[in-house]
């Protein structure tokens, strides 16, 4: 069972978020097995179809679907009261054995079962704290709340809430373009937009020969974990070396990295207005590298068309890196294979450029034919959930 | 396709892949079993073994192992607790492959006294080497041929100079890179077969009668229990062929050499790494002003492969360009060409072009 977090506020809109939910969720179970999963009154229904599922994994992979903030697993027993009690303390066992409080709270639909809920509740209230002595029976505070419900198709009895993710349905509130790095930020950068229920597509750029083969596929296999939390993912990947060649040939290499986020930039413009995409998304944090002061980052906003989303702006590295942790991209980030922007490095970035400098500096050549060219030159690779 | 990286890896050769095939046709049996395919089995072994030792122009026995790293493991670290009650201090140098550095660490961990001798300190290193050894000596071990520039270290002198010192001072050699291209001499050998035109996986031991060598890893006792496991015969038996194939004397290996240090000469700032009288097949050189990983990626695009040991790259600099007194912006510009008996001169040709394309793109 899935339970949503603020689709409950979304009022009128409220069952497109639910029915987008549940499509989300059929498509990342899809290849687990057989579920079924409805709708009714706030809860998400998932039942396993197969006698043999793997209930772990699809409890696992459903608190990873943005939009869920909690699931429960649920025994479906008899609805006789006997069984219930029968079967419920055995099912119990691992959350209530860690729990020093309990109550149990009975909900009937079915209204033809012969006991009422209070009758529900103290029946199988008793009996648990027989099996369970250590329990203290709470109503107010317990530690953990034994759910009963009687149902249709049987008495679904569960206890431990797991916390899921939270967000919204990806893809609920329109798509972004992630500009895609092989470093630690731009994943996570992806995550955290993606919580908030936007589709995200993904653009990288690649320098070889400076850059290997192995870099790029370091930033495929980010494309494919970040699947597990963002949905399908179209990475778009652009052959950068001619202009990072003619930037370093051109300009003052102390600009290096500020005209050649722009140019970025410019190129991600295109592919934002080619996949409908309504806004860029970068791993930009304030201060943590040179290019990444405020005056960078307003010379460097000044060449996207539209708004980019810079989600870590306020995170230090250590939850940055937390959340890397977390989505299990931090390994695959940390491996030291180098992407384009650490190529060329200048030796004195300029931290405090203004931007008529930086545009003088971009002027002195004429990149738009080298942009088209890298544009024509894209490859696109679809990652499927 | 161009491959210049041999001493990495070598393709294998149709001798051995057609022995491998044949043997798992027909002569797959486990040679520890007591019926006639066992029995086909073991005879495969034998043979494969005594080739090998024909080849080395000795005697004594032959391990076989999945490679040079495990050969080096056992010798050291079986000798290393063999002989320990005579003495504990060994002798290496810093030119070793990790397979034989790292343990060397370990040893130095528990308690032995390892010295390591480097290449740029000593102008005679097999005289320094000797010289190292005393009564409390019981193990030295050192590479035949450099991997990374080709340098040669004479086992003759330095074997014949320690026995003379200290008798019951075991030997052991790292072969890899010099069998079947020089004669080797020592108590312990270790061989690889992926590098002789045989399959990853598979290696040998030598091993001179009279050395004792106690085992490290315990099971059903093959191989005089020294290396417990069932036998590779189908890949020993590619071993056999592989070396059956290989050439007594590979002439191409100087001509081919000498092509490209020619080609070289016309080019500017490239520093040659390997000495002069190092190994034919391997030419270490640095172009400088060029990182040698983006060197390497050029190449590779016009399918040419060679190596290059570059800080930023997955294969790490080691200790070694240090010990021989190269630079660090020399060695992270050092690309190593190395050849095997396939190569031809027109391949030189084409990378001596490419690299001079590379040059005008990349030097700053």
């Amino acid at each position: 069972m899935a339970k949503y977090g603020e689709i409950a506020l979304k009022g009128l809109n409220r069952s497109n978020f639910e029915d987008l939910l549940v499509k989300n969720i059929r498509r990342r179970l899809d290849k687990l097995g057989k579920y079924d999963v409805t709708r009714r009154q706030s809860t998400i229904y998932i039942i396993p179809v197969d006698e043999n599922s793997d209930l772990d994994a699809a409890v696992k992979k459903v608190s990873h679907v943005f939009g869920i903030a909690a699931v429960q697993r649920s025994a479906v027993l008899p609805k006789d009261m006997n069984e219930i009690i029968k079967q419920s303390v055995p099912y119990l066992k691992d959350t209530l054995e860690r729990a020093r409080s309990f109550k149990v709270e009975a909900k009937r639909a079915d209204k033809t079962f012969p006991f009422t809920s209070p009758q529900i509740q103290q029946e199988l209230g008793g009996a648990l704290s027989d099996a369970y002595p250590h329990l203290v029976t709470d109503v107010h505070n317990p530690d953990v709340t034994v759910l009963v419900e009687i149902r249709d198709k049987g008495a679904y009895v569960n206890a431990e809430k797991i916390t899921a993710v939270g967000g919204m349905p990806v893809g609920s509130n329109g798509n972004a373009l992630l500009l895609l790095s092989g470093g630690i930020d731009s994943p996570v950068a992806a995550y955290m937009m993606a919580k908030r229920g936007l589709r995200v597509d993904a653009i990288h750029f690649q320098s070889p020969p400076y850059t290997s083969e192995r870099a790029l596929m370091k930033v495929e296999t980010l494309c494919e974990k970040l699947t597990e939390y963002c949905g399908s993912i179209r990475f778009y990947c652009v052959p950068f070396t001619e202009i990072q060649e003619a930037l370093r040939d051109n300009c003052d290499n102390d600009y290096f990295t500020v005209i050649m986020r722009r140019l970025m930039l410019k190129i991600a413009n295109t592919i934002c207005e080619r996949s409908h995409c309504s806004a860029l998304i970068t791993g930009e944090s304030v201060g943590q590298v040179a290019s990444q002061t405020l005056a960078a980052i307003a010379c460097t906003d000044k060449a996207a068309n539209y708004p980019v989303l810079r989600p870590l702006v306020g995170m230090d590295k250590k939850e940055i890196v937390e959340t890397a942790r977390k989505i299990d991209t931090f390994e695959t980030s940390i491996l030291p294979y180098e992407d384009c922007c650490t190529v060329f490095t200048p030796k004195h970035p300029k931290t405090k450029p203004l931007i008529e400098d930086v545009l003088k500096e971009e002027a002195k050549f004429d990149f738009e034919p080298l942009i088209k060219k890298a544009i024509e030159g894209i490859t696109i690779k679809d990652f499927k959930i | 396709m161009i491959y210049l990286d041999n001493a990495a890896t070598t393709k294998p050769c149709s001798e051995a892949a057609e022995a491998a095939v044949k043997c798992a046709s027909r002569c797959f049996g486990n040679p520890s079993s007591l019926h006639h395919m066992g029995v086909e089995a073991e005879k495969a072994i034998t043979s494969a073994k005594k080739t090998l030792l024909n080849r080395l122009g000795k005697e004594g026995e032959i391990f076989f192992t999945s490679g040079a790293t495990e050969s080096n493991n056992m010798a050291i670290f079986g000798i290393a607790e063999a002989m320990k009650r005579r003495g504990n201090r060994i002798v290496t140098t810093d030119i070793e492959h990790p397979s034989v550095s790292e343990p060397m660490k370990k040893l130095s961990e528990r308690g032995f006294d390892v010295i390591s001798l480097k290449p740029k300190d000593h102008t005679d290193l097999e005289r320094a080497i000797i010289d190292a050894v005393d009564e409390k000596t019981i193990l030295i071990s050192f590479m035949a041929v450099n991997n990374e520039i080709g340098f040669i270290i004479d086992t003759k002198k330095v074997y014949h100079g320690v026995k003379r010192k200290n008798p019951y001072c075991a030997v052991h050699v790292d072969g890899v890179q010099g069998f079947c291209k020089l004669p080797l001499y020592g108590d312990t050998i270790s061989l690889s077969g992926h590098k002789i035109h045989c399959f990853k996986g598979i290696g040998a031991l030598y091993k001179n009668k009279d050395t004792r060598l106690l085992p490290m890893a315990f099971g059903g006792g093959q191989q005089g229990g020294l290396r417990s496991g069932t036998e590779p015969v189908e890949l020993a038996a590619a071993f056999e062929a592989a070396v059956k194939a290989y050439p007594e004397n590979v002439t191409v290996f100087s001509a081919l050499r000498h092509r490209l240090t020619g080609h070289l000469e016309g080019l500017n700032r490239i520093i040659i790494n390997s000495p002069e009288n190092g190994i034919d097949n391997i030419l270490n050189f640095s172009v400088l002003g060029v990182r040698s990983e983006i060197m390497l990626h050029f190449l590779e695009e016009k399918g040419i492969y060679v190596s290059s040991g570059s800080a930023c790259s997955k294969g790490k600099i080691g200790s070694a360009p240090d010990a021989f007194g190269i630079s660090a912006e020399r060695a992270d510009s050092a690309v190593r060409v190395s050849f095997c008996r396939n190569n031809t001169e027109k391949e030189i040709d084409i990378l001596a072009e490419a690299l001079e394309e590379g040059i005008k793109r990349f030097r700053r």
